[in-house]
């Protein structure tokens, strides 16, 4: 029973871990924001006070807003590749069939391969122009020049590389609700005339539409932040996020004053995005 | 219209067969009930009418037409569902509406239909509520409202009424028949309820092991038993079986006396429901039985006595289980 002494003691007792907590949060979070009005540059022993001019520098980069649009592309096609394979996938998974339990384990592991393994394996192993594997399609179909993946279409490339890791787990979270879907729904719906299609439309697409909404709003924060596909394949000058903005000012330039800018702005973008994404499929998670 | 014809309809799934093979007439606009224990295969009869599930042999019309292999929505039925399987995230309306608009209804008659429904189950004040936002008694009513507003020629209820307590249980089963008695139609009602079976039913059929046992309104079946299946199934409390399961005698039947007697007896128990008790008794040899005595009953547990059968009230079988007349 939560008396009011057991309660204020409940709180004393929880202060500390709070405590660690905040400071965990917050003290990487407190330097990013003070080094990114500095003048730091290791390449350089002028520091001081730069004011805003780091964001200016950043927001005013030349990659800047093709990067930004890569950002959004790159979630945007993971999203729907992986929601609307990951469907298709998951009524697929949920028929009877022989071999079930290995096809699902199949199924799910490539979630379970790191980024920068499964990278390179795609690199130089599927998408490479003379010893890959869709190369060595291409030429079997009598291709002359087989496509250089990365030259060619690299944020094309990246995109097929993070949904085929993400596909697994929308296939996951979506095989798993069809499965909470009651048989019974299925006879009436029969019973009532409708057919497959009509099935699906009316009674598994609603029934799915909150576990969607829960892949769509965990996909897109990690999509936001993908990194280790695009700078593995080498594709960050024509394919790059900001993520790997921010990486190359800090890598490249040795400029730890703007990369810091550019994380921050990174930050309030992820928040604005996944706030109104909040407001706009959220709606599907009140009960 | 309403007539189900089945003809040695068989179910077999692999090697396990369900139903052995069950010839059955339904007339129009009766209220017929599948009773039997669970695993009986009464739902798997009822799922075999409604096209749900397919014959392995044998066959099924309605209304004179040969509907075995004929998918359910045409065969004209509506199902109530044990879990109602209302569909959750739409209203009250469209859950009614659903079956109308899979039969490309125009929207005007749908909406008619469902104003009418909603009006009869007492729902129209929760058209817009989700199911959630509903009480068992009134999901059970939007399942009710789903069926008929098709106008099937013959409702199915697969124990649709196994999830209510026990007083709602009472309401609905008055609300089920007083729909009967006013639409006339043909319904088959699934049920492992004995009591149901008999308050309910123009006709029951006992279902064992997926024979069909014996086929008869609810008084033939209390009265004339054809086996000690149906004997012991049929009449709460269960009727006594004595003499190696050759002699059967309602507990109603059995007259008690402190003096003389056939059968002599001690007390164990006694049950006091108010308007009769029931006594336990340990017969001795003939082992356990139960006695219906009048409400005032005093005999208490320990008391000796004697009991007496009423001789036309007596049910004989041989030893294959089968009544013998």
């Amino acid at each position: 029973m939560a008396t009011s002494h057991s309660q204020s003691l409940g709180k004393w007792a929880l202060a500390p871990s709070l405590a660690v907590l905040a400071g965990w949060a917050f003290v990487p979070l407190a330097i990013a924001i003070y080094f990114s009005f500095l003048r730091y540059n290791l390449q350089n022993d002028n520091t001081g006070w730069m004011g805003l001019s780091n964001f200016y520098y950043f927001f005013s980069d030349p990659y800047f807003l093709k990067d930004l649009i890569n950002t959004i592309l790159l979630v945007f096609f993971t999203l729907v590749i992986s929601v609307v394979g990951g469907v298709f996938l998951a009524l697929l998974l949920d028929q009877p069939f022989w071999g079930r339990g290995i096809v699902r384990i199949l199924m799910i592991s490539p979630f379970f391969i790191m980024p920068t393994v499964s990278s390179l394996v795609w690199k130089n192993l599927i998408m490479h122009p003379v010893f890959g594997l869709f190369a060595a399609i291409q030429k079997f179909f009598g291709a002359e020049q087989p496509l250089d993946w990365f030259a060619s279409v690299p944020l094309l490339s990246v995109i097929i590389i993070v949904s085929w890791q993400w596909l697994p787990y929308a296939t996951l979270i979506l095989l798993t609700a069809l499965q909470s879907l009651d048989e019974e729904q299925k006879d009436a719906s029969e019973m009532d005339g409708a057919g497959a299609i009509a099935y699906f439309r009316y009674i598994v697409l609603p029934h799915l539409s909150r576990p969607i909404t829960v892949v769509i709003l965990i996909e897109t924060i990690f999509l936001l932040n993908i990194f280790a596909e695009i700078k593995v394949t080498s594709a960050g000058g024509f394919a790059g996020n900001l993520t790997y903005l921010v990486f190359s000012q800090l890598n490249d330039a040795n400029d730890i004053g703007e990369a810091a800018a550019g994380g921050l702005i990174a930050v309030v973008l992820a928040n604005l995005v996944s706030y109104f994404l909040v407001r706009i499929v959220g709606k599907n998670l009140e009960a | 219209m309403g007539t189900i014809t089945l003809k040695q309809v068989r179910k077999a799934f692999g090697d396990a067969v369900i139903i052995p093979g069950a010839d059955l007439e339904i007339r129009e606009g009766e209220f017929i009930v599948f009773v039997g224990p669970s695993g009986c295969g009464k739902s798997t009869l009822l799922r075999l009418i409604a096209g749900l599930e397919d014959v392995t042999s044998g066959s099924i019309s309605i209304d004179g037409k040969d509907v075995t292999e004929a998918p359910p929505s045409e065969r004209g039925l509506a199902m109530v569902f044990q879990s109602y399987a209302l569909y959750p995230h739409m209203s009250v309306r469209d859950n009614i509406a659903f079956p109308l608009k899979m039969h490309k209804v125009p929207q005007g008659e749908i909406d008619a239909a469902v104003s009418k429904a909603a009006a009869k189950l007492n729902l129209t004040d929760y058209l817009e509520r989700k199911p959630r936002q509903l009480s068992g008694g009134q999901r059970q009513r939007v399942a009710i409202g789903r069926a008929i507003v098709r106008e099937p020629t013959a409702f199915l209820f697969d124990e649709p009424l196994s999830n209510l307590d026990a007083a709602l249980r009472v309401n609905m089963r008055v609300e089920i028949m007083q729909m009967h008695e006013d639409m006339k139609a043909t319904m088959i009602y699934v049920t492992h309820d004995q009591v149901e079976a008999m308050t309910m039913a123009d006709r029951i059929v006992v279902l064992n092991r997926g024979h069909i046992e014996q086929v008869g309104s609810p008084l033939e079946l209390y009265n004339k038993p054809n086996s000690l299946f149906v004997a012991g199934f049929i009449g709460s409390p269960k009727m006594n079986f004595v003499e190696g399961n050759t002699i059967g005698v309602r507990p109603e039947h059995i007259a008690l006396s402190d003096k003389k007697g056939d059968w002599q007896g001690t007390v164990k128990l006694a049950e006091h429901l108010g308007s009769d008790t029931f006594l336990h008794i340990d017969g001795g040899a003939r082992g356990q039985l139960t006695v219906r005595a009048s409400g005032e009953s005093n005999f208490g547990p320990g008391t000796k006595l004697w009991m007496t059968p009423e001789k036309d009230r007596i049910h004989r079988f041989n030893k294959e289980g089968r009544a013998i007349r």
